[in-house]
């Protein structure tokens, strides 16, 4: 697991929106200043007539994406994680999901592995705030193979999307041959004690923390789960009832993101204990991005350590209420 | 529908549409009167006869586009969207009620015509610049108008949008600030003064035409000359009475955000039955 050859998810997202632009040329780009980092430059050095840099005004540029679409255009709209869903967050709901317009928001820098730009430009949040919006689809790929294919996808799906990805290069999971279905969870490991969900980097993390946890002797199961919105209920609900017990892990506030979304799922239709892996209630800080991860607990042991928690409470909560 | 360049017929039409707007207000007992009354000079002007468009249009004609950036001045959008054939004006007797086509401000799936859900203010002209932008990629010559407030021109958004139309020199582009004065605490240059406004634009790299916004020479006038400007955008600074045409409306900010009550529409009524 950990020698995993690393690729760039934005290095992806780069490469296969300048391959899609020259099959539609109804697709057009859009960025706030950022096209170098977030690899919107890769298209812009292609079709300069269908890029469009807004400079540093991301409002602008996501209600301007939104009247593009409005005109038939395909929108790509990219900044950092935390501009592109926090600053223009009205925007995406008045101008975007309002109207249901085409537009694809694709987020780099997503999560705290921007490292040691520090708390200011590390997206813990986005996905909650994503997430609300009617209309909006939203999607956390774990590997480059899967941004390849995730932007395939979107660009052929009618509606406002958005996608997160990372600064970081992030350990390759899948074969070039993978499909990538919207709405739909992949199982990367089968198991019977305990069902890992994770997105982004902590699909890699969950992989080990399984490894880990089989030289114990327990069984988990692991799957990522890249569209956070609409969640694949079916198969959440599937590992609850098969393991009887689930952990969350993402990078980002286990308030409102993938975590939250598990839990309202599990709690309304097959109740589980669930024990969610993320950024708990506070900011990041400054640091290396590994370093971060580990300092605040989004990692292959702390996967592991709630696993070991999340089935302790299998039949813990009957115990609990007997205290009182 | 019908188009005229007759500045006494549409003048007329925008006095029937001050009575729909007034109707359709009091039936409702909730919405925007006094910035409705303002604008619906100019509304009148490029609906019915500067804005080249039709509820019959298919979606790849050449066709101008309006974008009401101000969405609370729904009801004056609404009264002429009506009057063009858009939808029945029987929908106007259910503004604002639970699953009508209009709602409080515009939202473009539930009503025809509506191209884009404004209200939230400060995104029109943001808007507005993506469809022009559109336009051009496609080479399509249609003209889109955006208006909006002068207490909207607070937003920070609307500043952006300027800097975005004049460095991409979208000549397909006509701004429209429905300049009344007033805003919902009180005048504008108490509020938050935004003045000198003209000045502003032009420093933003616009074209300013400044007009009275109710004299309907002018507004046609200054729509053509809008138009007309090439190689930068071009703003219509137009000069409002909030609530014009009823006396006891005109420069109210009480009037901003209430409805007429069933004596007073009659008092408005009289008035405009006897212009």
């Amino acid at each position: 697991m950990k020698n995993r050859e690393k690729k760039s998810l934005r290095d992806a997202y780069g490469a296969t929106l300048a391959e899609l632009g020259a099959q539609n040329r109804n697709i057009v780009a859009l960025d706030a200043d950022l096209s170098g980092s977030t690899r919107t430059s890769v298209f812009a050095a292609k079709f300069p007539d269908r890029f469009f840099n807004m400079g540093v005004a991301e409002q602008d540029m996501i209600s301007t994406a939104a009247g593009l679409a409005a005109a038939g255009k395909i929108p790509f709209a990219s900044s950092f994680a935390i501009f592109a869903s926090g600053r223009a967050w009205e925007q995406v709901r008045q101008s975007v999901c309002l109207s249901n317009l085409n537009v694809k928001i694709v987020a780099t820098h997503g999560g705290i592995t921007v490292g040691e730009d520090g708390p200011s430009h590390q997206a813990l949040e986005d996905l909650t705030l994503m997430r609300v919006l009617p209309n909006m689809t939203v999607i956390v790929p774990c590997d480059a193979v899967e941004t390849a294919a995730v932007m395939r996808r979107i660009a052929d799906t009618y509606g406002p999307v958005y996608v997160r990805v990372a600064r970081e290069k992030f350990p390759v999971i899948f074969d070039a041959d993978y499909k990538f279905n919207i709405g739909k969870g992949v199982i990367l490991r089968h198991g019977s004690d305990v069902a890992i969900i994770a997105c982004g980097y902590l699909v890699s993390k969950a992989l080990e923390a399984a490894e880990e946890l089989a030289e114990e002797g327990i069984s988990a199961a692991v799957v990522n789960m890249p569209t956070i919105k609409p969640l694949d209920e079916d198969l959440v609900i599937q590992m609850a009832s098969t393991t009887g017990a689930i952990v969350t892990a993402e990078e980002h506030s286990i308030t409102g993101g993938l975590g939250s979304a598990v839990m309202e799922v599990v709690c309304e239709n097959e109740p589980v204990p669930v024990i969610r892996v993320g950024m708990k209630g506070r900011f990041g800080s400054s640091g290396k991005p590994e370093e971060l991860m580990d300092y605040y607990g989004m990692n292959a042991p702390a996967v592991a350590e709630a696993a070991r928690r999340a089935m302790a409470l299998k039949t813990g909560p009957v115990q609990q209420n007997k205290k009182d | 529908m019908k188009f005229t360049q007759d500045s006494k017929e549409l003048t007329d039409i925008a006095r029937e549409l001050r009575v729909d707007i007034l109707r359709m207000l009091a039936r409702s007992g909730s919405g925007h009167t006094g910035g409705s009354l303002s604008c619906i000079d100019i509304i009148t002007a490029l609906y019915f006869s500067k804005m080249n468009h039709s509820p019959h249009f298919g979606k790849d004609a050449d066709r101008d586009v309006f974008v009401l950036s101000k969405g609370h001045a729904a009801p004056a959008l609404y009264v002429a969207l009506a009057r063009c054939g858009y939808f029945d004006r029987s929908h106007l007797d259910s503004l604002r009620k639970l699953n009508a086509i209009l709602s409080g401000h515009p939202y473009s799936p539930s009503t025809p015509g509506v191209e884009v859900s404004t209200g939230s203010l400060g995104q029109g002209l943001s808007l507005a610049n993506g469809i022009a932008l559109g336009y051009r990629l496609d080479g399509k010559k249609g003209t889109v108008f955006c208006m909006m407030g002068d207490g909207e021109s607070q937003e920070g958004q609307i500043w952006e949008a300027a800097m975005t139309a004049a460095h991409y020199k979208l000549d397909n582009v006509v701004g429209i600030v429905d300049n009344n004065g007033l805003q919902i605490d009180g005048k504008v240059s108490d509020v938050m003064n935004i003045e000198p406004i003209g000045d502003k634009w032009r420093a933003f790299g616009w074209e300013v035409i400044e007009i009275d916004g109710h004299n309907m020479e002018s507004i046609m006038d200054a729509v053509d000359r809008a138009v007309a400007v090439k190689g930068k955008p071009a703003l219509i600074w137009a000069h409002t009475v909030k609530g014009k045409g009823v006396s006891f409306m005109e420069n109210k900010v009480s009037f901003h955000g209430t409805t007429p009550s069933a004596d007073e529409l009659e008092k408005a009524m009289a008035e405009l039955a006897a212009v």
